[in-house]
């Protein structure tokens, strides 16, 4: 059933921002323009009220009770599941696994399927744009194993070079891990490309998400994807919580991650029988809390639907971009033709920290640094670091105005 | 020669000094201003044995003694960062190495710099003093005589 339908008109954004409590605030005297949507995104209401509303009225541990309370957590927590399956069209509920956020799913895959997986003179190929969270468990696992790390290079747009990419795959890789949208960049990578040449030489494909699962609609079946990972909090839901998918034949193959509480069927003395997918991957109480109201995070993003969302952003992007234009001296990092709402940029001759620490005086929030992917910023682009603003649907046009402003003025202060 | 201050007199006189600044936009001015005066340092510094962990923009600090007091040189790739180096070398350069062990640092507090860094920058700041005060204690037994 398509619910989706096009509501393009009727969403007053101005009026959606009501919804959004911290948007209210008030930094060093000015209202907030919150730019910092990449790192986490701000909370609507209906999530907010969920978390109290789990401990308020149904809190209780899930799986074990035979108690109403446990079987309405339960209900919730699988519920829960249920949507986010849904979120991404994968195929069963059991192929979707509750984990931390992106960092823990790659870590889970690294750990387990990539320590079966790669063995010793194998290649790992990742891409010189990955986060830390994309890098250092793929390097960690190399060192282990004695296997090779190769990065996919990437242009001086900021786009993955794929015809290289083509050429690093051969019977040697053992896996293939790459971003899906850049967090630094906003560079929205060719994935579907990059799987069908992997598996043309059956090499699986982790994905990590979760700058795209706020941003576009993702499809696990049509991206044939092998893994993939996403973090509640950047699509509007709580921290702490955050989804891998594996494809059941990878999960089923896989060893648990870690033992303990509810990943087992059966223990003995002498034996431990372990429990289906996805419990299996799920040792220990998990975030029950987070759990259920990233279901609700998923709701109000399908209740905006992604392509309202997607229309808002790039209209703020292409406004951005204009007036980045004006002001003369920036240099954007990262201009592919397909990229999400997030401009990472220098001032000529002004230091990030700089520009960073006078925009936050100004009441306006922006990352500074190597967003956490030092490599890319520092040995691809020889930079000691960038600002990024990355937009969500709630900032307005007024706030592009006045960090325009901000820059204006940190140019004429610095320089 | 100048006088010899007290670590205590220049923290004061700083105080003084931010006093006539009524928002943090002129703060800021003047510590742009502080961090484009500061002396260069030698490019020999610029490693990683001289530099200062935990900011966000690049610091290196080096420090050497002469006739008994310990004398600062600092340098940093952000402008800003200079300009609050130069209000701690303002502070602690030239004094007994003694005395800056011990020194509370206190003006940071009260011109309103610590408390309007985010902790991120607030621990860069920390870390700058810290470095600052390990060259004290560094020299500070050299100084016993």
């Amino acid at each position: 059933m398509n619910t989706q339908t096009s509501n393009m008109e009727m969403i007053d954004f101005t009026k959606l921002r009501e919804e959004f409590p911290i948007l209210t605030r008030r930094i060093s005297g000015e209202p907030i323009a919150y730019f910092d949507n990449a790192a986490t995104s701000q909370k609507p209401l209906s999530v907010i009220k969920a978390i109290s509303e789990y401990y308020e009225n149904i809190n209780s541990n899930v799986h074990r009770g035979i108690h109403t309370l446990s079987e309405e957590a339960t209900e919730a927590y699988e519920n829960s599941r249920e949507k986010a399956r849904k979120f991404i069209n994968a195929q069963s509920a059991g192929e979707i696994v509750f984990v931390k956020g992106t960092t823990d799913g790659i870590n889970l895959v690294a750990s387990s399927f990539g320590n079966k997986t790669v063995g010793e003179g194998d290649e790992v190929i990742i891409s010189e744009m990955e986060h830390h969270s994309n890098l250092v468990p793929w390097q960690n696992l190399c060192e282990r194993k004695n296997a090779t790390l190769k990065y996919i290079p990437v242009n001086d747009k900021g786009e993955l070079m794929i015809d290289e990419f083509k050429s690093m795959v051969n019977e040697k890789t053992k896996l293939i891990s790459v971003v899906y949208v850049s967090n630094s960049l906003g560079t929205i990578n060719p994935v579907s490309e990059i799987i069908e040449t992997a598996h043309s030489f059956n090499v699986p494909v982790v994905l990590d998400a979760a700058q795209a699962a706020p941003h576009m609609k993702i499809d696990v079946q049509k991206l044939d994807c092998d893994f993939l990972a996403f973090s509640g909090h950047k699509m509007y839901g709580p921290t702490g919580i955050g989804i891998l998918y594996g494809k059941e034949k990878h999960l089923e193959s896989m060893p648990p991650y870690q033992y303990g509480g509810e990943m087992i069927k059966s223990v003995s003395y002498d034996k431990t029988v372990f429990n289906v997918l996805p419990y299996k991957f799920e040792a220990g109480t998990p975030n029950i809390a987070g759990a259920i109201v990233l279901g609700t995070a998923v709701d109000f993003i399908e209740r905006l639907s992604h392509e309202n969302i997607h229309n808002r952003e790039m209209d703020l992007l292409s406004y951005a971009d204009n007036l980045f234009d004006e002001i003369g001296d920036i240099r954007i990092i990262g201009t592919a033709e397909n990229k999400t709402s997030l401009i990472s940029f220098i001032i000529n001759g002004i230091h990030p920290y700089d520009t960073g620490s006078i925009l936050d005086n100004l009441g306006i929030a922006v990352r500074t640094g190597f967003h956490c992917t030092q490599p890319l910023i520092e040995q691809r682009f020889r930079l000691p670091g960038t600002v990024r603003a990355s937009f969500a649907f709630y900032n307005t046009f007024e706030e592009i105005d006045r960090l325009a402003a901000g820059l204006s003025k940190v140019k004429s202060m610095l320089l | 020669m100048t006088e010899t201050k007290t670590i205590t007199q220049k923290e004061d006189q700083i105080v003084d000094d931010f006093s006539l600044f009524d928002d943090w936009m002129s703060k800021y001015e003047y510590i742009i201003e502080l961090g484009k005066k500061l002396p260069l340092i030698d490019e020999n510094y610029k490693n990683e044995l001289y530099e200062v962990k935990g900011c966000q923009s690049k610091v290196w600090l080096n420090a050497e003694m002469k006739d008994g007091l310990l004398y600062y040189k600092a340098d940093s790739d952000a402008i800003i960062t200079k300009g609050i180096i130069s209000l701690l070398i303002e502070v602690l350069s030239g004094n007994k190495p003694e005395e800056i062990k011990n020194a509370e640092m206190d003006f940071l507090n009260k011109i309103g710099l610590k408390e309007h860094l985010s902790p991120n920058r607030a621990n860069g700041l920390n870390a700058m003093i810290n470095k600052m005060k390990n060259f004290a204690i560094k020299y500070s037994g050299e100084n016993v005589n």
